[in-house]
């Protein structure tokens, strides 16, 4: 036809260039884990596979060794995981099921909000109002009567890794409920009539409906959580008390991989101080991906949406 | 108690913890925001926003470089990520929607989104605070820069896809170029969305701290050049609350309170605007 | 005015042979030869060929999935849009194969404008609704934009009811005047042709009838093909009807003839209501 002529370069040049920084984010995720690789080399190559397993952090002999923040940062995990899971459902449910309609608006703004406090805060407030309420009462409480158990011996000082699992928990319990909330919210509405229709409680519907429909989505929101609390920096670095020795009681001072980092990223005056460092922050990043990659994996496929 | 009394027990139980569960959660938010606002409120004055910070033991100076450097830094970040998340963003709605690579996009940013942001720090330091040889609020912008980039494609990804399929096809139908029409038609329709997302994702970095020790580090002057380091709130009221000065606490809670404000007010206003969004 | 149809003697002889107008006495502005259409490796539309009359309005009628949206949307390539989505046979519009990939799809959709089920007006006011495309296709002056802007409108019949409000955005607009709008916009372009697909089925009676009255009016200057899933409406507004089914052409005739005298048992079933 005449008059006709090809304007079509636009649209290439368009589809190139938002490609180019679709691709690189991917870019951008490579290059963490090999900067950190390829910089962390000093101390794989000194201490191979014995970093992981050596409880040893001397910088004054520069001899390094990551048990001691690897175990921490487990360990305050798990803490807040114990604490954060039931609590999260339990929020989530009332969120997406039980609250009557005109609650459920302004209870889930405020658990988002809970959630867009800054970590710094959180962290601020357990040192400046939890620690010293978990001295003065929960732990000489917990020791009186559950002392005899190892993980609660030792006297109580308000700092260490109970305190900074509940922080922590704190911190992951909204992430976890409005992720979980949301998975709810996905179960099909005719199921739960269904359910409903044939005379089951509301406990009933949630339990032999909505759970198993949003069981691995559930798992994908504790798993985010997990994800969150492992990487977490600020809110643990005030109350986990930066002690480098593993206790079997919670309340001892420990440290975890991201308050290790951030107390002595910038005091690292050797080389093998430093690339230890960031050999922590690799085993670290690679223990999150693990992990958030799961959770990933799990809501992708319990929902078509994929998850936020 | 027969089988249906039971149940209904149960039921009542259940029902109950989990909205006590939901209580509790409201009042663990009543009590941080009262004990950070109560605690604050005594920092708060004039010359917190005017002065420099001063040493312990005196009680006058602010945060005023602080306050500006957190402003600058974050502002700086989001220049930088808003720009690429969006074209990012772009090419997973409209091009990458049910390819291959789109999946791995998607897949990688959601873990990025919640990455360790420490360890962000550390690459940033690695790749540019190390080579130039000292630390610069360019450094910190870029870590946020990076914390945002996955946030901001995904929700502009997530907005450009609920703008309706045909409003592109009637664009096209008269003629326009692809990028014609998502520059003049397909951004508009999603701008209010966009926006909201993009506000959530600043609010989110402007109270980072982790990646901040590493790149902007902190400072006590007035800011000078981004190109050193560069006094932020964040980093100073972990500094001050680490410290063993009474008033310098009192100067920590009073950033918190700035901050939390800040942060709280920005995402009270955009998830209103989505909820109100969502009604129509 | 006779209509040849060239009957199969046999259903199961291949390939479905559909039917060609071949009336003296009018220009035929589309001469569809021989399209078919996949999506990947499904094909949905078998060999339809049919000649659309200039300034007349041609409907195509059938159930839905019968392959009509199909194959009015690959008058404009909007199939191009979409990954696997191909096309064969000729869809000649003054010579020229559209389907040629060598025809670039930006111009051709500047000839062959398309107004879409809902309306679809652009998030911005009425005014640049209308100069949006306007400014796709030329450096035009703020005076020639004006009046086009007016012209269209006017076209369009909606100037009466906007001509104060021009600055307002198009979205709020009731259902009928956003499609109204649409037609505007695709008019101020100046079409060659103009597709509808079912551009009234999201509207009420009332809004429905003024559209229907604008397009009786818009044949004058354009050649209309649309879809529609009302038959009344078809029966109402169409100078001819195509009827499709499972992406074949079953029948195609003047609009009186098919309703009144229809050719095929199918056709017949369908338009008294038999299936569908």
């Amino acid at each position: 036809m005449k008059g006709f002529k090809s304007r079509a370069w636009g649209d290439s040049v368009f589809r190139g260039a938002t490609l180019a920084f679709a691709v690189a984010i991917l870019v951008l995720f490579a290059a963490v884990i090999i900067t950190l690789w390829l910089a962390a080399q000093p101390s794989i190559e000194r201490f191979g596979f014995s970093f992981l397993i050596s409880s040893v952090w001397n910088p004054v002999k520069d001899n390094f060794g990551a048990l001691v923040p690897i175990g921490g940062t487990l360990i305050s995990t798990l803490v807040a995981i114990i604490v954060a899971v039931p609590v999260s459902i339990g929020v989530a449910l009332f969120l997406a099921e039980l609250a009557p309609a005109w609650l459920r608006g302004p209870f889930g703004v405020a658990i988002e909000l809970l959630a867009a406090i800054p970590s710094i805060v959180y962290g601020m407030w357990g040192l400046f109002v939890l620690a010293p309420l978990m001295a003065d009462h929960v732990q000489p409480w917990l020791q009186h009567y559950l002392g005899f158990l190892p993980l609660f011996s030792g006297p109580g000082m308000g700092i260490g890794m109970l305190t900074a699992g509940l922080v922590l928990a704190l911190m992951i319990l909204p992430f976890i409920a409005a992720v979980t909330r949301d998975v709810f919210l996905m179960v099909p509405q005719n199921l739960k009539e269904a359910a409903y229709g044939l005379g089951c409680t509301t406990w009933e519907v949630v339990r032999d409906v909505m759970i198993p429909y949003g069981k691995k989505g559930i798992a994908g929101a504790v798993f985010l959580g997990l994800g969150r609390a492992l990487g977490e920096t600020m809110a643990i670095t005030f109350v986990i008390g930066n002690a480098y020795h593993l206790s079997w009681s919670l309340f001892a001072p420990g440290t975890s991989i991201a308050s290790t980092l951030a107390n002595q990223f910038t005091e690292a005056d050797s080389d093998v101080y430093l690339s230890s460092l960031i050999e922590l922050g690799l085993v670290l990043f690679v223990l999150t991906f693990i992990i958030l990659g799961l959770a990933q994996a799990w809501l992708r496929r319990s929902s078509p949406m994929g998850a936020q | 108690m027969t089988r249906l009394q039971r149940r209904k027990l149960i039921n009542h139980i259940i029902l109950g913890v989990s909205g006590l569960a939901a209580i509790a959660g409201l009042l663990m938010l009543v009590w941080i925001l009262s004990d950070v606002f109560i605690r604050g409120i005594g920092a708060i004055n004039w010359s917190f926003f005017t002065e420099l910070p001063a040493p312990p033991g005196m009680d006058e100076g602010g945060l005023a470089n602080a306050i500006v450097g957190t402003f600058l830094i974050t502002t700086v970040a989001a220049l930088l990520a808003v720009p690429l998340g969006v074209m990012a963003g772009t090419w997973l709605s409209e091009f990458g929607r049910d390819s291959r690579l789109g999946s791995v996009v998607r897949y990688f940013s959601d873990i990025l989104v919640s990455a360790p942001s420490i360890v962000i720090g550390v690459f940033v330091y690695l790749i540019i605070v190390k080579p130039l040889g000292h630390f610069s609020g360019w450094a910190g912008s870029v870590s946020l820069a990076i914390i945002m980039l996955p946030v901001v494609s995904r929700t502009s990804e997530e907005m450009l896809k609920l703008v309706p399929h045909e409003l592109r096809e009637a664009s096209l139908a008269l003629g326009s170029p692809y990028w014609r029409t998502m520059l003049q038609v397909i951004y508009r329709a999603a701008a209010s969305g966009m926006i909201t997302g993009i506000m959530l994702a600043i609010a989110r970095v402007a109270g980072e701290t982790a990646p901040l020790l590493f790149t902007a580090l902190n400072s006590p002057y007035w800011l000078e050049s981004m190109n050193e380091p560069v006094g932020n709130l964040t980093v100073t009221l972990f500094n001050y609350a680490m410290s063993p000065y009474d008033d310098w606490h009192t100067k920590a809670w009073g950033a918190a309170l700035l901050i939390t404000m800040a942060v709280l007010t920005v995402t009270l206003f955009t998830r209103l605007m989505l909820y109100q969004r969502s009604r129509h | 005015m006779t209509t040849v149809l060239q009957e199969s003697s046999s259903v199961h002889e291949q390939p479905q042979q559909t039917q060609v107008r071949t009336d003296t006495g009018l220009v035929n502005k589309l001469s569809v030869r021989n399209l078919s259409f996949y999506y990947g490796d499904k094909q949905v539309l078998f060999a339809n060929t049919l000649d659309i009359a200039a300034n007349k309005v041609t409907a195509f009628i059938g159930p839905s999935g019968c392959g009509k949206s199909t194959h009015i949307r690959t008058y404009n390539r909007m199939f191009d849009l979409y990954k696997g989505h191909r096309a064969e046979g000729e869809i000649l519009l003054n010579g020229t194969n559209l389907l040629d990939p060598q025809v670039p799809a930006l111009e051709l959709r500047h000839k062959v404008g398309m107004i879409f089920q809902k309306p679809t007006p652009f998030p911005m006011s009425i005014f640049d609704n209308i100069a949006y495309g306007l400014r796709l296709h030329g450096r035009l002056s703020r005076y020639e934009i004006d009046d086009a802007v007016e012209k269209a409108l006017r076209d369009a019949a909606l100037w009466e009811e906007v001509h104060d409000i021009l600055g307002q955005p198009g979205n709020q607009l009731s259902g009928g005047q956003q499609q109204r709008l649409c037609i505007a916009r695709a008019l101020a372009v100046e079409p060659e042709i103009i597709l509808m697909d079912e551009p009234c089925s999201a509207l009420d009676p009332i809004a429905t009838a003024k559209i229907e009255e604008l397009i009786d009016g818009l044949k004058q200057k354009f050649t209309i093909v649309m879809v529609t899933h009302n038959m009344q409406q078809a029966a109402r507004v169409s100078d001819f009807t195509a009827f499709f089914y499972l992406g074949k052409l079953i029948e195609f005739n003047k609009t009186n003839t098919m309703f009144t005298n229809p050719a095929k048992q199918q056709t017949e079933d369908y338009i008294t209501g038999r299936f569908g």
